[in-house]
């Protein structure tokens, strides 16, 4: 066979596997299984490419949190927005951010407002936009899981070598493994299996998961973000229930090992500690499931440098909203009232209508088609 | 947000920034988080402007091949409705 050259983006998208695939998955599909796709990247995939439309009735998707924009509190957005309004500070975050709803509205109504806000596509951006503002101060508002707390230590980490004293950091990074476990502690859980999420797994590895198979019985397969990548989880998914076992697998072997990068987890350790609890707006408060700055670069640390002006009350979620539900596989987004009525995403009352990850947005998007 | 795109090293520079291609759209992106050397030609993927690793494209070829042994087996009727495994579970664990 001549040499043709592999496209990473066709290859995992060949309508001929994907049928292949799905005939596979309905012959050996026996019982019914409660899948939790943590990620938002796979709720997207699912959604997109009509996969519960080709699986048996078996199958069953239970929507995660695994969107770090949808799960952003209102408190933690409010900061964001009380620091845009100080003397001489700009803001700067990714721009997932742009349309989050904080209880005074988001940073791009801050903006509209006349607040000096900058959405940037690499964390590393903030030092141009430092440099050509040296009279400013400059606030990185950090979000992300895994995947993307690493660039905000290498931000950190070129700050600290140059010795440049007008960037600072309001961390809002999570972690995946803390909450899974909280929705499998939750007594209405009703998850069988996880599909591990992608490119988390390419910073931590797979090993972060042990747990789960051995503590819980549950069997977690990591695996990619592409259609087929997705159909062939769920078989490997099927298989081991079909066999009775619950174990740790990899779908995604292109991207992903046991260990992960260990480049990046070295930076992340060197500058962050988990928090005692980070409150996940859905989901409420969850132990040990946020970072912050370790104690010894508080004078980086936007939250403690403007302690005095940041607010602290509780914010609840909107009383109609049932993400919390929808996350344990106890509620589909149809099941709310207010499911593209009231809320949509150009309006978003929950988190999960938030961005085009979560589960609501999702639907709207595509179809609640479930 | 964390999805992130498999892209072509076409370029190295001695800061350690790699021009990628992702398909057809020229960027830069550094290298700095990836513990091992890196080659051009190979393939990373990006995410806010960093490579976060390798992407092995031989692995990426296994996964193909299994998927076209599947539909060969299909074809040949070595799949029946009652028995679909054809030992392709245990290639994967
Ligand atoms: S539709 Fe809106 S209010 Fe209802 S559960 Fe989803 S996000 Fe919450």
């Amino acid at each position: 066979m001549p040499q043709k050259e592999l496209d990473l983006f066709k290859a995992f998208r060949n309508p001929e596997h994907m049928k292949a695939l799905a005939k596979l998955i309905k012959q050996e599909s026996k019982t019914k299984i409660r899948l939790m796709e943590v990620c938002g990247g796979h709720t997207h995939t699912i959604m997109k490419y009509g996969i519960p439309q080709i699986l048996p009735d078996t199958i069953e998707f239970v929507h995660g949190p695994g969107c770090p924009v949808c799960i952003m509190p209102k408190e933690r957005i409010d900061h964001a927005y009380v620091l845009s309004q100080q003397p001489d500070v700009i803001m700067v975050t990714l721009g997932d951010m742009i349309k989050v709803p904080g209880s005074h509205g988001s940073l791009q109504d801050a903006r509209s407002k006349g607040a000096d806000v900058r959405f940037v596509y690499s964390p590393l951006d903030t030092l141009k936009i430092a440099k050509d503002n040296p009279e400013k101060k400059v606030i990185f508002f950090a979000i992300g899981f895994e995947t993307t707390t690493p660039m905000t230590a290498a931000l950190i980490d070129q700050v600290i070598k140059h010795d440049l004293k007008n960037i600072f950091f309001h961390i809002n990074h999570v972690t995946v493994p803390e909450v899974m476990e909280v929705l499998l502690q939750s007594e209405e859980c009703l998850i069988d299996a996880f599909i591990g999420p992608s490119h988390v797994s390419v910073i931590t590895g797979s090993k972060i998961y042990d747990q789960f198979p051995k503590k819980y019985h549950k069997p977690v397969v990591v695996t990619g973000f592409e259609p087929i990548d997705v159909m062939e989880g769920i078989l490997m998914i099927v298989r081991q229930v079909n066999e009775k076992r619950a174990d740790l697998e990899n779908q995604y072997k292109r991207s992903v090992s046991y260990e992960g990068n260990i480049v990046a987890q070295d930076l992340i350790n060197k500058y962050f500690d988990q928090r005692e609890l980070f409150k996940w707006r859905g989901l409420g408060n969850i132990p040990k499931s946020g970072l912050k700055l370790k104690d010894e670069f508080s004078y980086l640390d936007a939250e403690k440098i403007y302690d005095k002006v940041l607010p602290k009350e509780e914010i609840n979620d909107h009383k109609l909203c049932i993400c919390g539900d929808i996350l344990k596989g106890v509620a589909k987004p149809t099941d709310c009232k207010v499911f593209g009525k009231a809320c949509k995403p150009s309006s978003p009352i929950g988190s999960c209508m938030v961005s085009s990850e979560g589960a609501c947005a999702a639907y709207y998007k595509y179809g609640g088609v479930l | 947000m964390c999805l992130s795109i498999p892209s072509k090293v076409v370029e190295i520079d001695e800061n350690n920034m790699a021009t990628v291609d992702t398909m057809g759209v020229k960027r830069q992106v550094t290298l700095d988080l990836i513990g091992e050397s890196v080659e051009v030609g190979e393939y990373v993927l990006i995410h806010v402007g960093f490579a976060m690793n390798k992407i092995s494209t031989e692995e990426a070829e296994e996964s193909i091949r299994l998927y076209e042994e599947i539909i060969e087996q299909m074809n040949s009727g070595q799949i029946d409705e009652d028995e679909g495994d054809m030992g392709y579970a245990s290639k994967r664990t």
